[in-house]
């Protein structure tokens, strides 16, 4: 388990122990965290599952793959610490992972 | 008012399979689509990515899953309406009443709601002002091309939309291209010709920066963007075009009394009905205990409430399960020839 950090656009926090080999989208879908529609179901075909990752974070994870940053023209409100969260596998490297949420994802 | 034995919302795959299983069984239906062409997500979402998971099929593109799926219903004169999109459904007397957003009036004892994740709608500008302008001065799409002639039009996005509109308008306006970053998505070749225009100062552009806000009292005059770093710039322009994309809203749906969760509809698995009487939902829009968002579920659900459909289309006769390999009548019906 690693503890990823969700923080909801009102500043509500949740810290979720989310199985490693998820995304950070299917640890927010499986706890019901607000905010993370993920209306494609991770085929990264729709960019609602969009978070903005603590400065800090973002340079430790995976770099974006093809596609990712075409999709993230869509989504709303993005900005350069924006991913998709169905693009990032939980490993134990994430542990204390922080994302913010938009206000909303369309 | 065009009466049918059973409306389909949605011409996806599950809404097309769906229909064949309905001519199999002998029952009449038409499909209502908000977008302009037949395939939904398959053809808005990945039309080339290829999907592994279709029984019997080792791989295929979306494309071209949607042509064989239309193949499939090439023996069934089925009509379609598309760019319609569903507003109001009502009951009268135990028969659905539903109202399409161009006025297509359908009366059926069934409807089944093989709509995805909703329908499709451009993504639209953050700022709350655009609103007032949307319609105006500010468009998702373009029905006339002839009102930009002369006047300054700002183009937000970095697709094909966005680059194929920078190019064509360039020839009687002036352009703004406005983009979050350096790179384009759109095809080179049309990044090579939009990056030859902005040589020739036909093109403004401008990467690295987003809408702001807009201006004008009456009509639209400015336009702030910000770069990444901040820095706002205004710009005079007459006219603001955005190009994001589709989103999946669920739309009108939320309001016919049926039992959602979350975005989705809760329905049985026997005959895939919702909470509504003749009101059936299948596909990636149904939800129940176990539910795969997968094609081949899709196809499973739409034949189930096919079958369902039968008894309140045709309350005095008898629905008879047969098999394609050996009744005369589908055969019939498929126009294939008994030998």
């Amino acid at each position: 388990m690693t503890k990823i950090v969700y923080i909801e656009h009102s500043g509500k926090s949740h810290s979720i122990n989310v199985q490693n080999g998820l995304t950070v989208m299917e640890g927010a879908i499986q706890n019901n965290i607000p905010g993370i529609d993920a209306d494609c179901g991770g085929s990264m075909a729709c960019a609602t599952c969009h978070v903005y990752v603590k400065e800090e974070w973002f340079d430790k994870l995976p770099k974006k793959e093809d596609g990712e940053e075409d999709m993230l023209d869509m989504a709303f409100e993005p900005n350069k610490f924006s991913r998709l969260s169905c693009q990032l596998t939980v490993t134990d490297e994430l542990d204390g992972l922080i994302v913010q949420l938009p206000s909303k994802q369309t | 008012m065009i009466k049918t034995d059973a409306l389909i919302i949605g011409a996806g795959p599950t809404g097309l399979f769906t229909a064949h299983q309905l001519k199999l069984i002998g029952l009449d239906c038409e499909i209502v689509d908000n977008l302009d062409k037949i395939g939904g997500q398959c053809i808005e979402l990945y039309p080339d990515k290829p999907i592994y998971d279709i029984p019997a099929i080792p791989e295929c593109t979306g494309q071209e899953l949607t042509n064989s799926l239309i193949k499939q219903l090439k023996p069934f004169n089925i009509k379609f309406h598309l760019a319609e999109r569903v507003d109001e459904v009502k009951n009268n007397n135990g028969k659905w009443e539903v109202k399409t957003n161009k006025g297509t009036l359908f009366n059926t004892p069934n409807i089944i709601i093989a709509g995805g994740v909703g329908s499709f709608e451009p993504r639209k500008f953050t700022p709350k002002e655009c609103e007032r302008f949307e319609e105006k001065s500010i468009f998702y799409s373009i029905k006339d091309k002839t009102i930009f002639k002369d006047k300054t039009v700002s183009i937000f996005g970095g697709g094909d939309s966005a680059l194929d509109w920078a190019v064509e308008l360039s020839k009687n306006s002036k352009i703004n291209l406005i983009h979050r970053r350096d790179e384009f998505r759109g095809a080179q070749s049309t990044v090579n010709k939009m990056n030859e225009l902005t040589k020739k100062g036909k093109i403004n552009l401008f990467t690295k920066y987003q809408l702001k806000n807009v201006k004008g009292t009456k009509n639209l005059e400015s336009i702030d963007i910000e770069h990444d770093n901040k820095e706002v710039t205004n710009l005079k322009t007459d006219f603001v075009l955005g190009f994001f994309g589709l989103i999946m809203q669920l739309g009108p749906i939320a309001n016919w009394g049926l039992n959602l969760n979350k975005k989705t509809i809760n329905v049985d698995t026997e005959k895939f009905e919702t909470n509504q009487k003749g009101i059936y939902a299948v596909g990636d829009i149904c939800n129940y205990p176990g539910k795969l968002k997968l094609i081949l579920s899709g196809f499973h659900e739409g034949a189930l409430a096919a079958r369902a459909c039968f008894k309140l289309a045709k309350p005095n006769e008898k629905y008879r399960f047969e098999f394609t390999t050996s009744s005369k009548t589908i055969k019939n019906r498929l126009g294939v020839k008994d030998d």
